[in-house]
């Protein structure tokens, strides 16, 4: 494959060098990489806040939270919720989003379709930098005030109003209203950017049924991004006219409708959980494929389930509003449509099995958490149908039974493929391979952390502790007491992966071109370890 | 077929573990009465039993998808494990090239198909079930406030009465004569309107100074509405649940089939002090709650006004 592109070759091929080549980067390798450290840090501060979380409800009584306050009690309750409104703000906008489709997104759907970079490598820039202002306004929020007397933003990551508007009169709101703005616009640009690149940029030969599933997620992920974003923009908006310019869109009292707010933010939210998802499924498949020398099986399938799963996702957004006083036949159509879901979630899940089957599997690291994904994923999603069901959802809605659903699907679906995809690309990005002992460490610490964290709360949900307590009755202590000890060993993993990440940049082996043999098919391994500044100067011709 | 006896006995011992445990499991807490508490106990791990038919026949349904998620994820650990023993790189140093089987593929398409069937079809029932609120004996309407309930009984000329929760300092070992004072007139005035002789057995952050009553095996419709914010009114162990939101009324119905005390929490984030607005619901023999309605309606008289006067008051003037 003729794939010689060199760094330093073609005669507009100049390199800025220092903070010009950051600041004003139009390279994919480059703006994946400051997504890459954005979700890093962004994820630290998000799961730091996880882990007071879980001190705080180690015992049960407030004892830890008024410490930070200066021993205001009601100032603790509402860091609580600052706390599980920041930490969902971050995970979903500043880590997961970030990770998986603007860094490993930016990184290698290019190189794997083909192309020397994004079809508007300037709009790439402005969609990462927009970033960093939406993470500050949310930072700032947490230093004015948010409901009377009390700083920073309480309302959920979800801001139903009227708590976002009545119930949090200060500017805090507003911050977190404009961060939500900057973020989603960063989004769309990169959507835009993607479904360009992958309709028009492909290298000759690769038709869009022999496209990598990653560069198909990443796809399907866009026009989730470009269909829903902006009805949480128009949302979002009308919250922030409700709150300072007196139109009643979600006020009773001028016609509107709290209820209103609900359905177009989970109009949104809903897609939104299968954004952060899709990424994962994608890498997963070549992850799979690769360490099990096979090709992935059934792919059609694979690449129309997401597919299945992206349409199919924005017709249940109400199935998280089955209490709100939504008509009786509403819930049931919202129950019937949320377990079609099921279906193409079961192909994806047996189709991964069906590839390693009789596949010759080599178990390093990146293999590790895409089985344990496999793992954890199918138990989020079984859970995930014992909730669609309308009937059972009223005993479970609101309490940690939904926590652990969702955690399940996320921090131990995307989070585990976030890891996978680092360990699987970092020798490729960096030039230097990860070390091999840590990362299975690493995998097995977080594997059982995260799993002494979130399924005791299926207990918790069971017996009826609600979600969002900074408090609870003394019968729930015993299985909080067993997850927080898992949040600690969690925490444990986390500073052993900053560990390896320094080992792997200061004294990782160099990494071959192609470091996992003959089952890693894909573009990106046909190039050097790291990939030259500019590749496929010359496109690669695809069979 | 092997694989067919393995999966029946498998299916076998799971649906007997979840239907002789959810039983067992289902530890009921009384008081020195032997009357029912509704409350969670330490280390449970599923619901709590069962004080109406629409919870019983949640946890039937529940116990179906247990089951069925049981075996699936089962399943699904079995086939990783097979292929972790036989087709990694030692065992298994050739890989095979398949890539497509179609029979194979549109087996696990409609196998779920079917088994989602089995499932939504309960699901409907449940749901109509519960969302049917039948003719009401008992109406009452809950409000959500930052962050007590108020509770009116519309039929009862406008009977009305807030619902805080006791503070943590109730609880504590030791505790000021103020205190100690304030305590003994709430749960004196909960005593005297209920009744009871000795100072009821009393939950740290699920107590409130005020409780629900409502008699046993009658249809009670709850009207839920809020006045600030979104809050949600729950009991667990009746199976109900509904948001509280300004400007709307919802419903939901019960009808308690165990005298006791059931106790719930706000499930609808509201702000500063979500966690401490719970919900005390006393359930009471027919003669009991009458009994309780004339007490009520004398201590909380400055609030009872006469239905004729209240029409009144929201007629216009002709």
């Amino acid at each position: 494959m003729s794939n010689a592109a060199e760094a330093h070759g073609g005669h507009d091929d100049h390199t800025p060098t220092g903070w010009r080549r950051w600041l004003y980067s139009t390279n994919h390798k480059d703006i994946g990489t400051l997504y890459l450290i954005f979700a890093i840090f962004a994820g630290l501060v998000g799961f730091s806040m996880s882990v007071l979380m879980r001190i705080e409800l180690m015992y049960p009584g407030v004892d830890f939270l008024p410490a930070l306050t200066g021993g205001n009690i009601d100032a603790a309750y509402h860091l609580f919720n600052v706390l599980i409104t920041a930490h969902g703000l971050i995970m979903v906008f500043f880590l997961v989003m970030p990770a998986l489709i603007g860094g490993f997104g930016n990184w290698f759907v290019p190189i794997m379709i083909g192309a020397p970079d994004m079809a508007f490598p300037r709009m790439n820039n402005i969609s990462f930098w927009l970033l960093p202002p939406a993470i500050l306004l949310l930072v700032f929020s947490t230093f004015v005030e948010g409901p009377a007397s009390f700083n920073g933003v309480g309302g959920g990551w979800t801001v139903y109003a009227p708590l976002s508007t009545t119930g949090q009169p200060g500017p805090a709101m507003d911050l977190a209203i404009l961060a939500l703005h900057l973020a989603g616009a960063s989004s769309i640009l990169g959507a835009v950017n993607f479904i360009t690149t992958i309709f028009n940029m492909r290298a000759p030969g690769m038709t869009m049924h022999k496209m990598p599933l990653f560069a198909w997620s990443v796809l399907v992920t866009a026009f989730l991004l470009l269909l829903s974003l902006p009805v949480l923009a128009g949302a979002i908006t009308m919250l922030l006219t409700d709150r300072n310019f007196g139109t009643t869109f979600f006020d009773p009292a001028g016609g509107g409708d709290p209820v209103l707010f609900q359905h177009l933010f989970w109009f949104f939210g809903h897609p939104e959980v299968y954004i952060l998802i899709l990424p994962g499924f994608g890498l997963i498949s070549h992850i799979i494929s690769t360490f099990s020398k096979k090709p992935i099986f059934g792919y059609l399938g694979m690449a129309y389930a997401m597919v299945a799963i992206g349409v199919i996702g924005f017709f249940v957004w109400a199935h998280h509003m089955y209490t709100v006083g939504l008509n009786v036949d509403v819930k049931a159509y919202f129950l019937g449509a949320t377990m079609v879901i099921a279906v193409p979630t079961g192909i994806k899940i047996f189709s991964w099995i069906a590839t390693m089957w009789g596949g010759s599997i080599k178990f390093d690291t990146p293999m590790l958490w895409a089985v344990g994904f496999i793992a954890l994923f199918t138990v989020g999603g079984v859970t995930g149908v014992v909730l669609a069901n309308a009937g059972v959802d009223h005993a479970f809605h609101d309490t940690y039974y939904v926590v652990a659903h969702f955690h399940y699907t996320m921090s131990l679906g995307a989070v585990f493929s976030i890891f996978a995809g680092f360990y699987y690309w970092i020798g490729k990005m960096s030039g230097r391979q990860y070390p091999e002992t840590l990362g299975k460490i690493h995998f097995w610490l977080t594997f059982v952390g995260v799993n002494i964290i979130f399924f005791p709360q299926h207990f918790l949900g069971m017996a009826g502790m609600p979600r969002r307590y900074v408090d609870y009755p003394d019968a729930y202590a015993f299985w909080n007491f067993v997850s927080s000890i898992g949040a600690y060993l969690s925490a444990a993993g986390v500073v052993l992966f900053l560990y390896i990440i320094y080992k792997t940049l200061k004294s990782g082996e160099k990494c071959p071109d192609n470091p996992w043999g003959e089952g890693a098919t894909t573009l990106e391994w046909t190039l050097t370890s790291p990939p030259p500044f500019h590749q496929f100067n010359e496109l690669p011709k695809i069979k | 077929m092997k694989f067919h006896k393995i999966l029946a006995v498998v299916t076998a011992a799971v649906t007997t573990a979840v239907m002789l445990a959810s039983p067992l499991l289902a530890q009921t807490v009384t008081n020195s009465d032997g009357e029912r508490i509704g409350v969670a106990v330490e280390k449970q791990i599923n619901f709590q039993p069962a004080a109406t038919e629409i919870m019983e026949r949640i946890i039937s349904f529940h116990d179906l998808l247990l089951i069925i998620i049981t075996l699936t994820t089962i399943f699904v650990f079995v086939l990783l494990g097979i292929v972790i023993v036989k087709f990694n790189r030692k065992a298994n140093p050739t890989p095979s090239k398949t890539s497509h089987n179609v029979i194979l593929e549109v087996a696990w398409t409609l196998a779920p198909v079917l088994i989602l069937i089995v499932i939504a079809i309960p699901s409907f029932k449940l749901l109509y079930y519960q969302d049917t609120v039948p003719d009401a004996d008992v109406v009452i309407k809950a409000t959500g406030n930052q962050w007590y309930w108020s509770y009116e009984y519309t039929e009862e000329g406008g009977l009305s009465f807030d619902s805080n929760m006791l503070p943590d300092s109730y609880f504590a070992d030791e505790m000021t004569e103020d205190v100690a004072a304030e305590r003994a007139m709430i749960v004196g005035e909960i005593q005297h309107l209920l009744d009871m002789d000795e100072e009821p057995q009393m939950y740290r952050l699920l107590e409130t100074d005020t409780r629900i009553v409502v008699p046993v095996n009658k249809n009670v419709k709850l009207v839920v509405t809020a006045s600030d914010v979104i809050h949600a009114w729950t009991i667990p162990a009746f199976g109900v649940k509904v948001d509280a939101v300004p400007g709307r009324i919802n419903e939901l119905w019960f009808n308690a089939t165990e005298i006791g005390t059931y106790y719930g929490q706000c499930s609808e984030l509201c702000g500063i002090r979500h966690a401490f607005m719970p919900i005390v619901v006393q359930v009471v023999s027919d003669e009991d709650y009458a009994a309780w309605l004339v007490r009520a309606k004398d201590m909380y008289a400055e609030n009872v006004v006469d239905n004729a006067v209240r029409m009144a008051a929201v007629q216009p003037a002709s």
